[in-house]
């Protein structure tokens, strides 16, 4: 015992645990051991790492509003942690996971996470979706020091030593998409609309001034905010037929979302020769709101089910042998899939479970196995990722149109863009 | 705004408008007749209303995969069917939830609050337990689909036509039951004056009973329509139980006829606003000047005259 590391004060449990251990030791042939470190040289702050496993939380509402976009990344974050636990898990040791409903409910996600990092001291969360659950739980892991994987595009303005951000923030997912219905389009007038809350107005305020001052000629003749939930588009409508936009930029969720487009398909706009581009409909969206009332869209995203790369074969198969033929799996469910495996890559890079290690270690971290393709980790603790556009069909599915040809930098603090 | 328009688009778009205005008058009358039988004549305010509307979209839902199953060829007509079954499914789950839990709190409207406030939570989980927590995509035969094309410009919505032919056969049905029919008599008598109706032979139980599960019941079919125009998931109905409210309070929360011009009154702001304005400052206006005019008149737009 005395080759310790000084950090680690050995309790008497672990002691105990160690020595009724040893007769068990000398049996088994020194090569078992070869590759697996002991744990006082990779857990030094206290996290929950045993000799054959370490526990890891998620973080996501199974109830109330939100479960209904929450599903799929729970189910994404499981998947992977099966996955790695079939290949022998993380530094010799098999994942646990613990989960905790966040209740679509902001300081019940706070306090779940407050339980996730102190009671059962999770070394690593996989977790939330809105942005107002991030901002409750940014404070909680600052405080006690814990490593969150974030997988929702959301709208920037934001990074943490404690967070690693595994969707596109609003550039990463906005400009790309505008540039290309600018070129291949000919687009000139654009109509935005939004959901009035955070995300949609910040990526508007995006699209708008990239639209004004970086496409040529090309004008917002339109901006528009609806409650959440709102449920009836006709006058909008009306007043998009009116100005006629080249352009429909919609970033409208949730249940709004659906009521939109089936009232746009009433209203007689036919979506193969209006161009819609959204932001915030992934094939979880077009679920609810039916393939055919939404055929003819472009999405601009990250990744789409249908993509056509070996990652991506392995990847869907998979996913629909643990959770059904029947489920879909959107942009965010794919970027909750990656957070447990750059977890993974990047605690073998660092050799160690510790957060401040691993939160040194991230940058650079590159998975190869990534369904969208390959990803890296910037310096930001966001993602480069390629952006892709996609064309709804009706059966629910994206055809890939376009994509970056370089992967996009991520940068939350776009300058000239706030 | 204008300046640009010729005057054969701006008269296209304003017809086009006033239809939407009667669209969204009548998905506001609808959603709202049913909570203007319950807590309206019967004094319950019942916040699971949308929960009910859901068990109505459920079941159009359910319909539809059977349908779409077993008799492919009459989806074009599954559509009265599940209204109809949507109908009886609402109007049942009413009949059982007033005989467990709202039955023992006529006399404590405020507590009706609470219940069926826990109520709609309850049902939101059950939706989620049993179909899961991702919305559903109902589908609907192609023929309510799209829009009508009356002029080169102007289009009408088939939707919204069923919509308003549906909500004027319902409020014809319910306004004939309330003031015409001998049931009705009984209803308006028990919630005047309860112990008086009770002495003279009413079985106000069942009237009771009976009241709130029509109420449900035209909750289920408004639910079922509006699978036309909104979502479908286990949440879905927590979009329309403010607007439903507000109809119904402004209308005067006792008189069917307060309920239809407060909704006509109501829709037509808003989507004038709409137009003019953006989307939530509508609303903004549109909720201000209610608060303004209910501090005027307390009692709503109409109310009943009785002797206090």
């Amino acid at each position: 015992m005395t080759d310790e590391p000084k950090s680690g004060r050995p309790s008497r449990r672990g002691l105990l645990k160690g020595m009724a251990a040893l007769p068990a030791l000398s049996l088994l042939p020194r090569s078992a051991f070869a590759d697996v470190p002991a744990t006082s040289a990779i857990d030094t702050t206290g996290l929950a790492v045993t000799d054959t496993d370490v526990t890891v939380g998620i973080l996501h509402s199974i109830t109330g509003t939100m479960a209904i976009s929450e599903t799929g990344s729970v189910e994404a974050e499981k998947l992977a942690i099966s996955q790695i636990n079939d290949q022998g898990g993380v530094l010799g040791r098999k994942i646990k996971f613990v989960q905790e409903d966040g209740a679509s409910d902001w300081p019940t996600f706070a306090e779940k996470a407050k339980k996730l990092l102190v009671e059962n001291k999770c070394a690593a969360v996989f977790g939330c979706w809105t942005s107002a659950s991030r901002k409750a739980v940014l404070p909680v892991f600052e405080q006690y020091n814990g490593m969150l994987y974030y997988p929702t595009f959301y709208e920037g303005l934001e990074q943490s030593k404690n967070v690693i951000y595994t969707g596109q923030e609003a550039t990463q997912q906005i400009i790309a998409g505008l540039d290309w219905v600018n070129k291949t389009k000919n687009a000139k007038t654009f109509y935005l609309l939004g959901s009035d809350y955070i995300w949609p107005r910040t990526s508007n305020k995006i699209a708008r001034k990239h639209i004004e001052n970086h496409l040529t000629d090309a004008k917002v003749v339109g901006e528009e905010y609806f409650p959440l939930g709102d449920t009836q588009f006709n006058s909008v409508i009306n007043k998009i037929k009116l100005k006629k936009p080249d352009v429909i930029y919609a970033i409208i969720v949730g249940g709004s979302n659906v009521a939109f487009y089936k009232q746009l398909k009433a209203a007689g706009i036919d979506l193969n020769k209006q161009t819609l581009l959204t932001i915030s409909v992934t094939e979880d969206e077009i679920d609810g709101i039916g393939g055919e009332n939404i055929v003819g869209a472009y999405a601009c995203m990250k990744y789409f089910e249908s993509l056509n790369n070996p990652n991506n074969k392995v990847f869907v198969p998979a996913f629909h042998k643990m959770w059904g033929d029947k489920t879909v799996i959107g942009d965010v469910t794919q970027a909750a899939y990656l957070g447990p495996w750059l977890w993974k890559l990047t605690a073998e890079k660092a050799g160690s479970f510790d957060i401040d290690k691993i939160a040194a270690a991230s940058p650079g971290i590159e998975f190869k196995g990534a369904p969208e393709g390959y990803v890296r980790i910037h310096e930001n603790h966001h993602l480069w990722s390629k952006t892709r556009v996609g064309r709804a069909r009706s059966d629910g599915q994206y055809d890939l149109i376009y994509e970056t040809a370089d992967l996009v930098e991520p940068n939350p603090f776009p300058k000239g863009y706030q | 705004m204008f300046g640009d328009y010729s005057l054969g688009d701006l008269g296209a778009i304003f017809a086009m408008q006033g239809f939407a205005g009667l669209i969204l008058f009548s998905v506001f009358l609808l959603m709202a007749l049913g909570l203007a039988i319950i807590f309206g004549q019967m004094g319950v305010i019942n916040m699971a209303h949308g929960e009910f509307m859901i068990l109505g979209a459920y079941v159009t839902w359910l319909t539809s995969l059977l349908f779409e199953r077993f008799i492919p060829a009459a989806f074009s007509g599954y559509f009265f069917i599940a209204m109809v079954l949507a109908f009886f499914a609402s109007g049942a789950l009413g009949m059982l939830v007033e005989w467990a839990l709202i039955r023992h709190l006529y006399r404590r409207p405020l507590d009706t609050l609470l219940a069926t406030w826990g109520l709609s939570l309850i049902l939101q989980q059950a939706y989620r337990s049993i179909f899961g927590a991702r919305e559903v995509g109902v589908t609907l035969p192609d023929w309510m689909m799209g829009s009508m094309q009356v002029s080169d410009a102007i289009q009408i919505p088939i939707n919204g036509v069923f919509v308003m032919a549906l909500t004027l056969l319902i409020t014809c049905g319910v306004g004939w039951v309330m003031y015409f029919s001998r049931w009705g008599k009984q209803v308006r008598a028990v919630m005047q004056n309860r112990v008086m109706a009770g002495a003279v032979g009413i079985n106000t139980e069942r009237v009771d009973r009976y009241t709130f599960a029509l109420g449900c019941g035209v909750a289920g079919i408004a639910g079922s329509a509006f699978t036309m125009i909104g979502s479908t998931g286990p949440t879905s109905g927590q979009l329309y139980i403010v607007d439903t409210f507000l109809v119904v309070v402004f209308g005067g929360a006792s008189s069917l006829i307060g309920t239809i011009a407060s909704a006509f009154t109501i829709s037509q702001a808003q989507s004038t606003l709409e137009f003019f304005l953006s989307g939530s400052m509508a609303k903004v206006i549109t909720l201000l000047a209610i608060v303004g005019i209910l501090m005027l008149r307390p009692q709503g737009l109409f109310a009943l005259k009785i002797r206090k």
